[in-house]
C-alpha cells in the first residue's frame, strides 16, 4: 500500500475522533432548537461551565471564593476536599438542571411566543452572562481536568497498524473513550425520545405545541428537561474537551465550529448533527493533510466554514433536510 | 330536569357536566364573547353554531383553557374550575381537536394515537429503567386502547402512515382518533367535517354518534352544516358576533327567530 494512502487512513480517523466532539455540540444545539425554535447561543459556554463546575467540585473549590473574600476580608479559596470524579460529575449534573430550570423561569418564560431573532438575542445575553458567572464562580485561570479517562498513544493499535503496515497509527485513548462515550450518549438519548414517557412528550412538543398541550403535556416542563439534557451533553463535551485541552474559555469557542456543522446536518437532524460533525472532523483533517502543505497549512481555521457557506449555496437545507421548495 | 332526561332515540341524558357563567373574552377592542352562558350535561350531544368571526372557536378554547375569559366562571362537574393551563384542563379528561388540524406531522398515525394516551403513563423515568415489568403492562395496556381505538375508527390500513402524507379528511379522523385514545369525559371538536366530501361527512357523523352512543362520552361540536348539526345534536347553542341568540333543542333553534334573522344576514343595528 503507497505510503500517502496509509498517512490518510490514520488522518480520517483521527478525524473522525475530533468530528464526535463537533457532533456533541451540535447535538446540544439541535435538541433544544427542535423543542422550542430557540437557537442557543449559549449552548458552548455551558460546556465551559458544566467543565469549570466539574473541576471546582472537584477540587473542593469555594465558589464564588473572590467574591466573598472581597466582601468579608477572608482568604478561603478550598474547603480542604477533594471528590472523587464520579460523585463530582453526578453534583455537576444537578448543577446543569438547576441551571435548565432557572433559564427557564426567570427567561424563556417570558418569552413564549416571541420572534426567534429575540429568543437567539436572549440566549447571546445568557452566554455572557453565564460566562461571567462561571468566572466569578470559579476564577478565569486554565484549569487541568482529569476525572480518570486514560490518555496518550493507544498501544494496542499502534502495535497491530505496525504489523500490518509497517507504519504504527496514533491514535489517543481519550478519543476513543470520546468516541464510545458520545455514542453511549447517543444511544441513550434515542432510547430516551422513542421509549418514555418524558421522551415521547418531548417529540411531540418538538412536532407541535398546541397539540401538545391539548393532550395534556406542559411545555414549561418539557423545555426544562430539554435544557437539562441540553446541559448535560454540554458537559460531556466539556468533559472531553477540557481533559484534551484544559478548561479554560477557548472552549466556549467550539461553538463556533458547531455552526457549519449544523449548516451541513440541518437545525434539526440527530443524524444530521453526528453525520455532520463526522464529515467536518475528517474533511477538515484531510484537507490540512492534502492541501494545507501547499497553501501554508492553518486550513482547519477556516476548511469548516467554506465547508458550511458551500452547502449554504447548493444545498441550504442540509443533507437531511426536505427539499426546500418555494410555493407562490 | 335537573336528573336528566332520556331522549327520542333512547339515550339517557344525566346532569349538567359543564357550566359557562357569563363569560366575556376580549382581544383588545374586539370582544369574542359577550356575557354568555350554557351548560353541557352528560351523555349528550352539544352543538355550536353561528356564522363566521361569532366566537365559536373561542368559546372552545375557553373550555379547553387555551383562552382564558376576562369575566364569567367556568364549572366542571360542579365545582368552579380554577384558573388553568390547557394541559391541565388535559389531564382532566377534556380532550379536544382543532378547527385547523393540530397533528404531529413528523410521526406515524400510530404515534399519534398514542400520544393521547400519555397522560396513563404514571411510571416515570427512573421507574421506567428499573421496574421494566410494570412499564412493559403499561405499554400493552396502552397499546390495547389504541388499537380499539384505531379499528373503531377504521383507520387500520394507515397506522404506520406518516401523518404529512395523508389527505386532510383522514388527519381529521386520526386527530379524532387521538382525543379517543385519552378517554374523555368531555370531548371537544371544533368543526370536525369542515372540507370534507360527502362520503366523508357521513362516516364522521356516523363515528361521533357511535362514541356518543358506544361509551357515553359526553360531546360539545362546533358545525357549520346545518343538515349534519340537526341530524347529531341533542341541543344547540347559537352565536351571532359573540352574542348568545339562541339556546335549545334543534327545533326550537330552527324556529328561533333571531337565529333565522343571522342566518339569513338581516342587517345588525
Ligand atoms: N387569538 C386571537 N387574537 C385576536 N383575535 C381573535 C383571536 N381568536 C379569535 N379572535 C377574534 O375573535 C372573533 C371570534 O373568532 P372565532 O375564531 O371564535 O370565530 P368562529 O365563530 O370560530 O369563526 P369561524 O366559523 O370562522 O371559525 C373574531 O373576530 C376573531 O378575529
Ligand atoms: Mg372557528
Amino acid at each position: 500500500m503507497p505510503e500517502q494512502l496509509i498517512f490518510a487512513m490514520e488522518v480520517t480517523l483521527n478525524g473522525l475522533m475530533a468530528g464526535v466532539l463537533y457532533a456533541l455540540v451540535a447535538l446540544g444545539f439541535v435538541l433544544i432548537y427542535k423543542a422550542s425554535g430557540i437557537f442557543n447561543y449559549a449552548q458552548g459556554v455551558m460546556a465551559l461551565f458544566a467543565a469549570m463546575t466539574l473541576v471546582g467540585i472537584m477540587n473542593g473549590q469555594v465558589p464564588f471564593a473572590h467574591l466573598i473574600n472581597a466582601i468579608f476580608g477572608g482568604h478561603i479559596t478550598h474547603f480542604g476536599w477533594t471528590i472523587p470524579s464520579f460523585i463530582a460529575i453526578l453534583l455537576t449534573v444537578a448543577v446543569m438542571v438547576l441551571l435548565a430550570w432557572l433559564v427557564q423561569v426567570l427567561v424563556m418564560k417570558h418569552l413564549v411566543g416571541q420572534e426567534p431573532i429575540i429568543l437567539f438575542m436572549a440566549t447571546i445575553g445568557l452566554a455572557y452572562f453565564l460566562e461571567g458567572v462561571a468566572d466569578l464562580m470559579w476564577g478565569s485561570e486554565i484549569k487541568t481536568l482529569d476525572v480518570g479517562i486514560p490518555q496518550g498513544i493507544n498501544l494496542w493499535i499502534d502495535e497491530k497498524t505496525y504489523n500490518i503496515f509497517g507504519y504504527g497509527f496514533f491514535i489517543d485513548n481519550l478519543d476513543i473513550v470520546a468516541t464510545i462515550v458520545a455514542a453511549l450518549l447517543v444511544t441513550g438519548l434515542v432510547i430516551f425520545a422513542q421509549y418514555t414517557k418524558q421522551g415521547r412528550a418531548m417529540r411531540a412538543v418538538a412536532d407541535d405545541h398546541q397539540a401538545a398541550l391539548s393532550v395534556g403535556i406542559s411545555l414549561n416542563f418539557i423545555w426544562v428537561l430539554v435544557w437539562s439534557v441540553a446541559g448535560f451533553v454540554a458537559l460531556v463535551a466539556g468533559i472531553m474537551w477540557g481533559t484534551k485541552s484544559g478548561v479554560q474559555f477557548s472552549l466556549s469557542l467550539i461553538a463556533l465550529k458547531a455552526l457549519p456543522v449544523l449548516m451541513l446536518g440541518g437545525f434539526t437532524s440527530i443524524p444530521g448533527a453526528i453525520v455532520g460533525g463526522l464529515i467536518i472532523g475528517v474533511g477538515e483533517k484531510l484537507f490540512e493533510f492534502a492541501i494545507g502543505p501547499m497553501v501554508g497549512g492553518a486550513t482547519e481555521n477556516w476548511f469548516a466554514y467554506v465547508l458550511a457557506l458551500l452547502f449554504l449555496v447548493f444545498r441550504p437545507q442540509g443533507l437531511f433536510g426536505e427539499k426546500i421548495i418555494e410555493r407562490v | 330536569m335537573e336528573e336528566g332526561y332520556v331522549t327520542e332515540d333512547g339515550r339517557k341524558i344525566g346532569g349538567v357536566v359543564m357550566e359557562m357563567k357569563n363569560i366575556t373574552l376580549r382581544f383588545g377592542g374586539v370582544v369574542a364573547i359577550k356575557d354568555i352562558s350554557f351548560d353541557i350535561r352528560q351523555g349528550e350531544i352539544r352543538a355550536i353554531i353561528g356564522p363566521n368571526g361569532a366566537g365559536k372557536s373561542s368559546m372552545l378554547n375557553v373550555i379547553s383553557g387555551f383562552y382564558v375569559p376576562q369575566e364569567g366562571q367556568v364549572f366542571y362537574q360542579g365545582k368552579p374550575r380554577p384558573q388553568m393551563r390547557p394541559y391541565e384542563v388535559a389531564r382532566q379528561g377534556i380532550a379536544r381537536t382543532f378547527q385547523n388540524i393540530a397533528l404531529f406531522e413528523g410521526m406515524s398515525v400510530l404515534d399519534n394515537v398514542m400520544t393521547g394516551r400519555l397522560n396513563y403513563m404514571k411510571t416515570g423515568l427512573f421507574q421506567q429503567a428499573w421496574w421494566k415489568g410494570k412499564a412493559e403492562q403499561e405499554e400493552t395496556e396502552n397499546r390495547e386502547v389504541v388499537e380499539k381505538v384505531i379499528d373503531f375508527l377504521e383507520i387500520q390500513h394507515i397506522r404506520k402512515t406518516p401523518v404529512a402524507r395523508l389527505p386532510y379528511g383522514l388527519k381529521k379522523r386520526v386527530e379524532l382518533a387521538r382525543a379517543l385514545a385519552a378517554e374523555p369525559s368531555l370531548l371537544l371538536l371544533d368543526e370536525p367535517m369542515a372540507g370534507m366530501n360527502v362520503e366523508e361527512k357521513e362516516d364522521m357523523s356516523r363515528f361521533i354518534l357511535d362514541v356518543n352512543d358506544e361509551f357515553g362520552t359526553t360531546i360539545a361540536l362546533i358545525e357549520h352544516d346545518m343538515g349534519v348539526v340537526m341530524d347529531l345534536s341533542d341541543r344547540v347553542v347559537v352565536m351571532d358576533y359573540g352574542k348568545k341568540i339562541g339556546d335549545g333543542t334543534p327545533d326550537e333553534v330552527r324556529n328561533n327567530q333571531d337565529v333565522i334573522d343571522a342566518y339569513l344576514g338581516v342587517a345588525h343595528d
